[in-house]
């Protein structure tokens, strides 16, 4: 069930340039699963005004807490980043639909590609998919090795590649270029990142199953105002999907890309 | 709660809080979070005679203290809204506004005829004032002989009180108000969006896919409370004011302008809670005010 409730802030953390990990406790982390998001109000003013969506990075059911990475960037995040410890956070969620956790079975294993800030939500569903039994492969995409972050955690949960626009750190290219030199053995892959990324995911494994994560503009958050609408490939029911409500997360095929 | 109950042309109202059209779907996911029985009426999206897929994304946008959106008045179409959402909204002790939007009279007749004899509608909201698509009435909105023909033509179908929407995109809305008036509407809702745009830091290119958006927020209100202030003293029938509206404080300066009831639109995005919360606060408002019953401050600025 979708809450709303001002969490307290219980770290905040910079791990990258510009990039960010906030911790904030309180109850609504009992209903969270990998791939959901939160829609954070960043400030009590007027301005910013709208919320801000942020995926889900780790949830931590015991302690009633969880964390979000973000890119501080925009008028919002920036302020966001200001918070620190005891200090409230008013969050909207846990909203949409996550990754499947079960597509994959005991023994399986899962390929898991992220790009840039796409990586954040990937972390829990690693955690939850080697918690299940599932050997997991990640391989993450960012521009250069200054904004990159979480290599320990990776690499802690499996076979952990990093690829850099610019080559300074791991495999020069894109993640598409250590996918056809190394070409892993896997049952099914999950994916969030740039489109361009999981566009070529899509057409590099048109037989596997696969999941994909979006992203839109967003107005409401929760599927009301049709601002984050997305055309569907022509095999679905329906012609449009709602990125908030129906997603962020797909299986593969079901967005035009 | 006897304190806030309003009457206005088909509508009785426990409170004069609604949520304003396009910003609340049909109530669904709202649902999920609170009780809509609570809400003095539910303004339903944009209802066409077709399904309407809307236009290209990104469709939202965000400015100072506002935000630009051009949704292109996305809905599933008529038969759909009468046989599953207004079915839906069936289950909650709150009366509906439908708000009609089409291409050409006959559209607005249509969907007028239909959806007027819905059980839970008890009032239409005629749009003539997207200025989001080319078919969304806004050349019925900026043209007072126009306005109020579409205005004849609705209410000599329309089972249920007809209030029509006006634009603030025109040189002056006194003139469309008084023109609507004399067509026979029962009331007049205002305002919507003002025709905006924001460009790209980067590109120079206009954010919005379509170029142009409606502007919305708490940026807007003092432009929506000088037009009902103008609108109150020129005509003779009820408006519920929009614009802005964030906070109780909001609704005492619409009604002080002239206006019976009050929507909220963006502020549901920034705080779904809100319409409740501002139905809590709006008593206390009032002991502040020394005012028994909250009729009791419409138009009070031109007293
Ligand atoms: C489902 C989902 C999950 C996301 N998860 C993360 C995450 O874990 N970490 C992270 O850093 N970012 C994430 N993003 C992107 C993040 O929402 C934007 O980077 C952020 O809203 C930008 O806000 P700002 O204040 O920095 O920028 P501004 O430019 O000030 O934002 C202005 C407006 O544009 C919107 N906007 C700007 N960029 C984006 C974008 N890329 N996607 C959607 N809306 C945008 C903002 O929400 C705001 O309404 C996610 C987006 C979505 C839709
Ligand atoms: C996302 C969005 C969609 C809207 N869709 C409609 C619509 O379908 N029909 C309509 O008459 N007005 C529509 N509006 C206008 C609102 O009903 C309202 O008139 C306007 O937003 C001003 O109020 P606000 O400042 O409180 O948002 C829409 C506004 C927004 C922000
Ligand atoms: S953001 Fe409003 S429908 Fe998705």
């Amino acid at each position: 069930m979708i809450r709303q409730e001002k969490m307290t802030v219980v770290s905040q953390k910079q791990i990258a340039t510009n990039i960010f990990e906030l911790t904030l406790h309180g109850e609504l982390v009992q209903d969270m699963t990998p791939g959901q998001f939160v829609h954070v109000k960043v400030s009590d003013s007027l301005e910013p005004l709208l919320r801000r969506p942020i995926s889900i990075a780790n949830i931590d059911k015991d302690n009633n807490e969880f964390t979000m990475i973000y890119r501080a960037e925009g008028r919002g995040t920036k302020v966001l980043a200001t918070n620190r410890e005891g200090q409230l956070v008013n969050v909207l969620g846990p909203i949409g639909n996550g990754f499947p956790v079960d597509a994959v079975k005991e023994g399986g294993t899962a390929l898991l590609v992220g790009g840039g800030i796409g990586v954040p939500p990937l972390h829990e569903l690693s955690k939850q998919l080697n918690a299940r039994g599932v050997k997991t492969i990640h391989v993450l995409g960012f521009q250069t090795e200054d904004v990159c972050f979480y290599e320990e955690e990776f690499s802690a949960l499996g076979e952990t590649h990093y690829v850099t626009v610019d080559g300074s750190k791991g495999t020069k290219g894109f993640v598409t270029n250590v996918l056809a030199s190394r070409a892993p053995e896997f049952d099914v892959f999950y994916s969030c990142g740039p489109l361009p990324m999981l566009k070529a995911l899509e057409g590099f494994y048109p037989e596997k199953e696969g999941y994909l994560s979006f992203e839109e503009r967003m107005g409401c958050g929760i599927g009301a105002c049709f601002a984050c609408v997305c055309k569907t490939t022509d095999q679905v029911a329906k012609d449009y999907v709602k990125v908030c409500s129906d997603g962020p997360v797909f299986p593969k095929g079901t967005v035009a890309l | 709660m006897s304190r806030l109950t309003i009457q206005l042309p088909g509508l009785e109202l426990k409170n004069p809080i609604m949520p304003a059209s396009g910003c609340f779907g049909f109530g669904r996911e709202y649902a999920q979070l609170y009780d809509l029985s609570k809400l003095g009426a539910i303004m339903i999206k944009a209802t066409t005679v077709e399904t309407r897929p809307g236009n290209p994304t990104p469709r939202v946008a965000e400015t100072a203290a506002g935000m630009l959106n051009a949704i292109g008045l996305q809905n599933p179409g008529i038969d759909k809204v009468m046989n599953e959402e207004l079915k839906f909204l069936e289950d909650y002790d709150v009366p509906i506004i439908a708000n009609v939007a089409g291409t050409e009279t006959a559209d607005y007749v249509e969907v007028a005829q239909r959806i007027s004899t819905a059980a839970n509608v008890k009032a239409l909201e005629l749009n003539i004032s997207c200025p989001n698509v080319k078919c969304g009435g806004i050349q019925f909105g900026t043209d007072p002989a126009t306005a109020r023909e579409l205005v004849e033509a609705v209410k000599a179908v329309s089972e249920v009180p007809v209030y029509v929407k006006l634009s603030p995109n025109v040189t002056s809305i006194v003139d469309i108000a008084q023109a609507v008036e004399a067509g026979g509407a029962d009331g007049i809702t205002m305002i919507n969006t003002l025709i905006g745009m924001r460009l790209d830091e980067r590109t120079g290119k206009p954010v919005i896919a379509n170029g142009t958006g409606g502007l919305s927020g708490p940026a807007v209100k003092p432009v929506a409370i000088r037009m009902v202030y103008e609108v109150y003293k020129a005509v003779n029938i009820p408006i519920i004011g929009m614009g802005g509206v964030t906070e109780a404080q909001d609704v005492i300066d619409f009604m002080s302008a002239g206006a019976s009831a009050v929507a909220v639109g963006t502020a549901n995005f920034v705080d779904h809670f809100v319409c409740p919360t501002i139905i809590d606060e709006l008593p206390a408002k009032l002991d502040k005010l020394g005012v028994e019953h909250i009729s009791e401050i419409i138009g009070r600025s031109h007293r």
